[in-house]
């Protein structure tokens, strides 16, 4: 390399691929290859196992027709008649899978036949098709000429009220959809408002009675390292179904039973939450609402399914692992004069995830 | 109060006010140890003598190491007084243990002791201390039970761990929940009671016999009617689905696309 004392570059002559007076660069063009005939274009014999094949599929088709009706027709009406459950789930898994073969084979012999039949069958020709020379400026020229006259035809300019009444209309039409969403928090009629998320239907007093059978929980009853899966005992008095639902949703509780050694942590004003180391939390998780109740006895982990949030039943339910910013809502416990375990008050923060109206993170 | 102040000095007084202190601390012990010791009402069973011996021997020979020879628990293993007969019928049971190696938990494996030796090593642990016992045979039985109760139960009380078709599922640092297929009735029973490894306990008092017999019943059930909808991949739920779904699907359609814009020979 020649050092011309401008950093070591070579300067000179741009050299640019020259397809062709001279002939040094260029590429010969290829052309095309040869049309090579298919087995079935010179071989009659060949052709004719083509023409078997095709038919087969298309065959095929048909049993899959008439199978999926024996499914259909047949085995499910069999299946009504076995008195033991077990012998109509039988039926109806094979069922099940003869309807689905059945009208699988009926879609794909066909279309499976149609490509079969084009690509051994139909004329062969191979055709060259020469790409149009580009235009530049007289396309872009045809394209603002289309453009213009659309604004002419159409008179936008001419006829101002009318465009301006239809940029009204299409800022209108969405409004239905933002009512909607809107009012879908007002789903049972009543005032929503963001307060009803503070309140569970846990208040001083309210039994915890077991899920689902409604029964009250003994204090004493309850072995070191036990989970009860809790809901309040006021709960039944929801006659709405769909009401009760949302209700029970807001106030789940996971009770747990820890040795009262195990705790590390009490804030100042939860030191009579817990019960002889029985502590309650609610099982909704802090991050989008997942239902916990994955209980570690030994490490006093909870574990969220949907995220791994990880909470310290030990601490308070203070996060140790995951996504989700808070602990869970502790509730306040105590048993009353029967022994049997109640509520303290309701939680005293808002269960579940953060949402707008909370303003305390 | 006058009366009081000047019987203060009494001599009797003294002794009168260590005996109330007595009382009230070793009436308010009781108390508290009660709470404890509620449910471990079940005596240990009809075992005799010589079970309880030959259920030392082995335990000497067997579980010493990690449990300690007089079933006190070292570093290494939990003390066994007052686990019950239920959790050595769980546990050796199942072929937990003796543990092949120290890990997040136990696994189970084809049991190392047969079922007279399982007995004994039952009769040894429960002789340490009164907890759960045996279950009684007419809880055990699956085909008398409520599968449809059971299920409610179960979905509440079991499948965020155990999986919604029993199939187990992951916990956190190693551990896990196993599947229930498979599992005998006395195993699933004494689970509940005993609580083995991070699975917390369900005793009698939680949920009643009856109302295990029925959680049996449902396990039983499903067991017995396979998957309604065809493959079902491990019960796993989307992941295995979509896994599926992902290599199948798209090999085929990628098969596809290959063979129709391939040229016939």
């Amino acid at each position: 390399m020649v050092d011309n004392g401008h950093g070591g570059r070579e300067t000179g002559a741009v050299v640019t691929a020259d397809t062709g007076s001279d002939g040094k660069f260029a590429i010969e063009n290829p052309g095309l290859p040869p049309h090579a005939p298919r087995t079935a274009d010179v071989d009659e014999k060949s052709a004719k196992r083509a023409e078997r094949q095709v038919s087969v599929l298309f065959i095929l088709s048909i049993i899959g027709t008439v199978v999926f009706f024996v499914g259909y027709f047949a085995i499910g009406r069999t299946a009504e008649e076995y008195a033991d459950y077990f012998d109509q789930m039988a039926m109806l898994r094979v069922q099940n899978t003869l309807l689905g073969v059945g009208a699988a084979l009926a879609m794909l012999g066909i279309g499976l036949g149609i490509v079969h039949w084009a690509k051994t069958l139909m004329p062969d020709h191979e055709v060259v098709e020469a790409r149009k020379p580009l235009r530049t400026e007289k396309d872009r020229e045809e394209a603002a000429g289309i453009l213009n006259d659309v604004a002419e035809e159409s008179q936008v300019k001419r006829r101002p009220f009318m465009v301006g009444s239809l940029a009204l209309a299409a800022l209108l039409a969405p409004l239905p959809f933002v009512a909607m969403f809107r009012d879908l928090d007002r789903a049972y009629g009543e005032d929503f408002s963001p307060e009803r998320l503070r309140h569970t239907l846990w208040e001083e007093g309210t039994r915890l009675v077991r899920d689902p059978t409604g029964t009250p929980i003994r204090a004493a009853d309850l072995t070191i390292g036990s989970a009860v899966h809790v809901i309040p005992e006021n709960l039944r008095e929801i006659t709405s179904h769909g009401q009760r639902l949302s209700e029970k949703a807001k106030s789940v509780v996971l009770l747990m039973r820890l040795s009262p050694d195990d705790f590390e942590h009490t804030s100042p004003g939860r030191e009579d939450w817990t019960y002889e180391g029985i502590i309650a939390c609610s099982k909704v998780c802090t991050h989008v609402g997942c239902p916990i109740a994955l209980y570690e006895r030994h490490t006093h982990h909870l574990l969220c399914p949907c995220h791994q949030s990880t909470f310290d039943a030990a601490q308070e339910f203070k996060v140790v692992f995951g996504p989700a910013g808070r602990p869970l809502p502790q509730l306040p416990i105590t048993v009353d004069d029967e022994g049997f375990l109640i509520a303290r008050s309701d939680f005293t923060e808002p269960v579940g995830p953060t949402y707008w109206e909370r303003h305390d993170g | 109060m006058k009366a009081l102040s000047q019987k203060r000095r009494h001599p009797a007084a003294f002794a009168v006010l260590l005996l109330l202190g007595l009382l009230l601390t070793g009436g308010l012990y009781a108390a508290a140890t009660t709470v404890n010791q509620a449910q471990a009402s079940e005596l240990p069973g009809d075992y005799t003598a010589d079970q309880v011996d030959e259920g030392e021997r082995l335990f000497v020979a067997n579980c010493a190491t990690c449990h300690g020879i007089n079933a006190e628990g070292t570093s290494e293993g939990p003390s066994l007084v007052g686990v019950g007969a239920a959790s050595v019928e769980f546990q050796v049971g199942t072929g937990r243990m003796p543990m092949q190696m120290q890990g997040p938990q136990a696994q189970a494996k084809p049991p190392q002791m047969n079922d007279e030796q399982t007995t004994q090593l039952s009769a040894y642990v429960a002789s340490l201390g009164a907890g759960p016992g045996i279950p009684d045979e007419e809880y055990l039985d699956a085909d008398a039970g409520d599968p449809a109760r059971g299920g409610e139960l179960f979905r509440i009380n079991c499948a965020m761990c155990h999986n919604a078709a029993a199939a187990g599922g992951a916990l956190t640092e190693g551990k896990y929940a196993p599947s229930l297929h498979g599992v005998d009735e006395v195993h699933i029973y004494t689970a509940m009671t005993t609580g083995p490894q991070n699975m917390p306990v369900f005793n009698d008092a939680n949920i009643p016999p009856e109302d295990k017999q029925d959680i049996i019943a449902f396990l039983k059930t499903y067991e017995a009617q396979g998957s309604p909808g065809g493959f079902s991949l491990g019960f796993l739920g989307p992941v295995s689905e979509g896994l599926l779904i992902w290599t199948l699907g798209l090999a085929l359609l990628i098969g596809s696309m290959v063979w129709l814009t391939s040229r016939s020979s």
